[in-house]
């Protein structure tokens, strides 16, 4: 009798993807609603999972919910495939759910993320699930949530203009590099996760589902593939993605985002992608 | 020719809520006609109503019976009927009213004060202070004072900037309680050569002039007013 | 001489036992300034909530005419239409700034708000525009970046007026817009409403305790006790000649208005 369950097979212990099938079957209905109305927060009954908030409890609930036998899974952290966060991840629904595993982009149905769109542009059929602090974009604008949700139901966004009005007046620009609110389908201002502006316009009209999941704040919500997604901004201010003006010190790519690193004790700095992965293929590796 | 001004059957009285609810009739079966061209000097004994009636004509004091005619764009008005805003029309447009206080108003200026009306009616606002800066001239108002609040303007001065507030947009119907009441005699010759001008272009004056010698000058006739007998 | 911009008729609301409006009748004309005055308690600011719609009253009908005269029953608007309604055609002047301004943002941002609501999205447009209107209400333009609180009562007064008028608005309710303020401020704010009220040929409805205030600035005034309009007309009238206990008391309480 082998007691000792070997290391890389599924867990029989637990449900297919660990999430029981009633819970996965409610968690998609909140997926379809939100694909339904593009860009609106919808309520799910968010479970207890086995890492803490924070780490991506709600990306994880919701690729729990759509993920298939036949599905192949990336998990990213900041852009990189190679982090705790996003190994552990990949390594739970490889267990719990038995599913193939990978880091390259174009090979993968499912891509988790934290914080970063991958480089190389998206396909139909591909998945995107964002891990969300924050849902609301209103947040920091109006303390109350009753509130926020009035200002969504009647469209009313002044107050989000207004607070790209007082970083231009302040600093020259709008202040957000990163988490800038966006208009999706016209319709809703909505929070792209803390991704850099650099990533909004891949948002855009894309091939490829865009699920987002709060799992603290218990909200779910979508981009359905082609839909419009645009940045707050004014005319005369007109949002620029941004990126550090530098090459890849790996790969010399002068149009990925770039990581800033602190290369010797001297305060040398060095560039790199924030793409591993993109790193890697541009590499040849 | 019709009448500027037609008071028919006035009544007015004050019933002093604070007091008791004591009751006393000031005008009863007031009749006046004021022709256009014409000036009616008001006259009677101190108390007996003179202030009352011209506060009734401009509409400041409301009537309790009787109308109170007025020629108005093209047409009659009856002002003791009238609702706010079509005393303030006729207020625009046809009745003017020089009291003998200025209610000063903080912080606009003398020249502003007489231009208000003018701009009222309508008047572009650089005509209607220059139209303004000439009256007040005409009333020897000196120029350095033309662009100052009259808050701190002497009695008759205030005066001056009134006459001029009242007589400069050409009302049809002028109301005058004691215009020269504080005026030094040249001034007063100004305002009696005003009311002359103002007779002669067609308006109707009525005024309560204490000063004989101007209500002589100015005036085609006298109105008495006696006061009420108190019914016993 | 036109339709009323907005007209109110029988309005009755209690709280509990009291009779805040007891068959309130009032009605406003374009270019009309109003005062509501009373004592506290007399229900003229919960009148005033209710002809802004923002307090539903148990029974009576507000109506409000719009530009291109067509009726609408304030009541019976949406949220959304009533929003529309408070930052396009109407305006709000609190007594407290606090209400009426966002604290944590700009002069700038608190006036500009408006026009981005609107759906202005040219910030040299909004600047441009706000600071224009800092200098009619006789803010220091320069000061355009500053918050709220940087500024003294009075000036946070004009600047939620600013806020209020930069959209060009047909009717603006105030509610004791001078109150809380030194004496010398709120003849200057009075001056300074008086003229942008006529210059801009705003309707106006505003409620005070203020006697002189009233004097100053309404064309009309209505006297509201226990809920009900007790005397109501021409403003010089009102003060001067004034027909109801209540009315006589409240004029004779004011030392040389």
């Amino acid at each position: 009798m082998n007691a000792i369950t070997p290391r890389n097979a599924p867990e029989n212990a637990y449900n297919f993807a660990y999430l029981d099938e009633a819970t996965k079957r409610m968690i998609r209905r909140a997926i379809l609603k939100a694909i339904a109305i593009p860009g609106h927060q919808i309520p799910f009954g968010a479970r207890e999972m086995p890492l803490p908030y924070g780490w991506g409890t709600g990306g994880i609930q919701v690729t729990a919910a759509i993920l298939g036998p036949r599905d192949v899974l990336k998990v990213i952290d900041q852009g990189a495939d190679d982090t705790t966060n996003a190994v552990s991840i990949r390594r739970f629904f490889a267990r719990v759910a038995n599913v193939q595993t990978t880091t390259r982009t174009g090979e993968a149905t499912i891509i988790q993320t934290r914080h970063r769109i991958p480089e190389r542009p998206l396909t139909e059929g591909q998945v995107m699930v964002f891990q969300v602090p924050m849902p609301e974009p209103l947040f920091r604008l109006e303390p109350r949530l009753a509130e926020t949700r009035r200002l969504h139901a009647l469209g009313d966004y002044s107050l989000a203009q207004v607070k790209l009005y007082e970083d231009i007046a302040k600093q020259g620009e709008s202040g957000s590099s990163y988490n800038h609110p966006v208009m999706v389908g016209g319709r809703y201002l909505m929070s792209p996760s803390p991704i850099p502006g650099f990533d909004n316009p891949k948002l855009h009209n894309s091939p490829a589902l865009m699920l987002f999941g709060a799992g603290r704040e218990k909200k779910i919500y979508a981009v359905p593939p082609y839909t419009t997604v645009e940045s707050l901004d004014f005319e005369d201010h007109p949002f620029r993605p941004v990126r550090a003006p530098q090459r890849c010190s790996a790969c010399g790519s002068a149009t990925s985002y770039l990581d800033e690193i602190i290369a010797d004790d001297k305060g040398g700095r060095i560039f790199v992608c924030s793409d591993t992965d993109h790193c890697a293929e541009t590499q040849g590796l | 020719m019709n009448a500027a001004l037609e008071v028919q059957a006035l009544n007015k009285g004050f019933t002093l809520h604070l007091q008791g609810g004591i009751g006393f009739q000031v005008l009863r079966g007031e009749a006046l006609t004021v022709m256009p061209g014409e000036c009616v000097a008001l006259t009677g004994p101190s108390g007996a109503g003179k202030s009352t009636l011209m506060r009734c004509l401009q509409g400041n004091y409301g009537a309790d019976a009787g109308r109170i005619m007025v020629a108005h764009r093209g047409g009659l008005a009856d002002l003791a009927a009238a609702d706010a805003r079509l005393v303030r029309e006729i207020r625009r447009e046809t009745l003017g009213y020089v009291s003998q206080f200025l209610r000063v108003i903080p912080r606009v200026s003398a020249r502003d004060v007489v231009a208000e009306p003018l701009i009222d009616r309508g008047m572009d606002p650089e005509a209607a202070r220059e139209h303004a800066t000439t009256l007040l001239t005409r009333l020897n108002l000196p120029p350095r004072l033309h662009g100052l609040p009259p808050a701190t303007f002497s009695g008759g001065e205030q005066q001056r900037v009134n006459l001029a507030r009242g007589f400069a947009p050409d009302y049809p119907i002028l109301l005058l309680d004691e215009p020269t009441a504080s005026l030094d005699a040249g001034n007063r010759e100004v305002v009696i050569g005003l009311i002359h001008e103002a007779k002669a272009r067609g308006a109707a004056l009525v005024g309560i002039f204490h000063d004989i010698e101007v209500r002589d000058r100015v005036a085609d006739r006298l109105h008495e007013i006696l006061p009420v007998e108190d019914a016993a | 001489m036109g339709a009323p911009l907005l007209e109110a008729a029988n309005l009755q609301l209690r709280f509990g036992a009291v009779r805040a409006l007891d068959g309130v009748d009032v009605e406003i004309f374009p270019g009309e300034v109003v005062a509501i005055v009373g004592e506290s308690g007399s229900g003229k600011s919960t009148l005033l909530r209710v002809l802004a719609g923002a307090m539903e009253p148990d029974a009576g009908r507000v109506l409000y005419r719009d530009a291109a005269g067509e009726a609408h029953d304030v009541q019976a608007l949406s949220e959304a239409g009533r929003r529309r309604l408070m930052r396009s055609d109407w305006g709000f002047v609190h007594q407290n700034a606090r209400d009426g301004l966002r604290m944590g943002i700009s002069a700038g941002g608190n006036i500009g708000e408006r026009l981005m609501a609107a759906g202005d999205r040219n910030y040299a447009h909004i600047r441009a525009e706000a600071a224009d209107w800092m200098g009619r209400v006789e803010m220091n333009p320069e000061r355009i970046d500053e918050p709220p609180k940087n500024f003294s009562g009075g000036m946070q007064q004009r600047l939620q007026i600013a806020r209020c008028l930069v959209t060009n608005p047909r009717l603006v309710f105030m509610d004791e817009p001078t109150g809380g303020l030194d004496v010398s401020v709120q003849a200057r704010l009075l001056d300074l409403i008086r003229g942008l009220v006529a210059q801009l040929g705003l309707a106006v409805f505003f409620v005070t305790h203020d006697i002189g205030a009233a004097r100053l600035l309404a064309h009309r005034i209505v006297v509201m006790r226990h809920g009900r309009i007790v005397e109501e007309g021409l403003a010089d009238r009102v003060l001067d000649d004034p027909r109801h206990a209540y009315t006589q008391l409240l004029v004779s309480s004011v030392l040389a208005a």
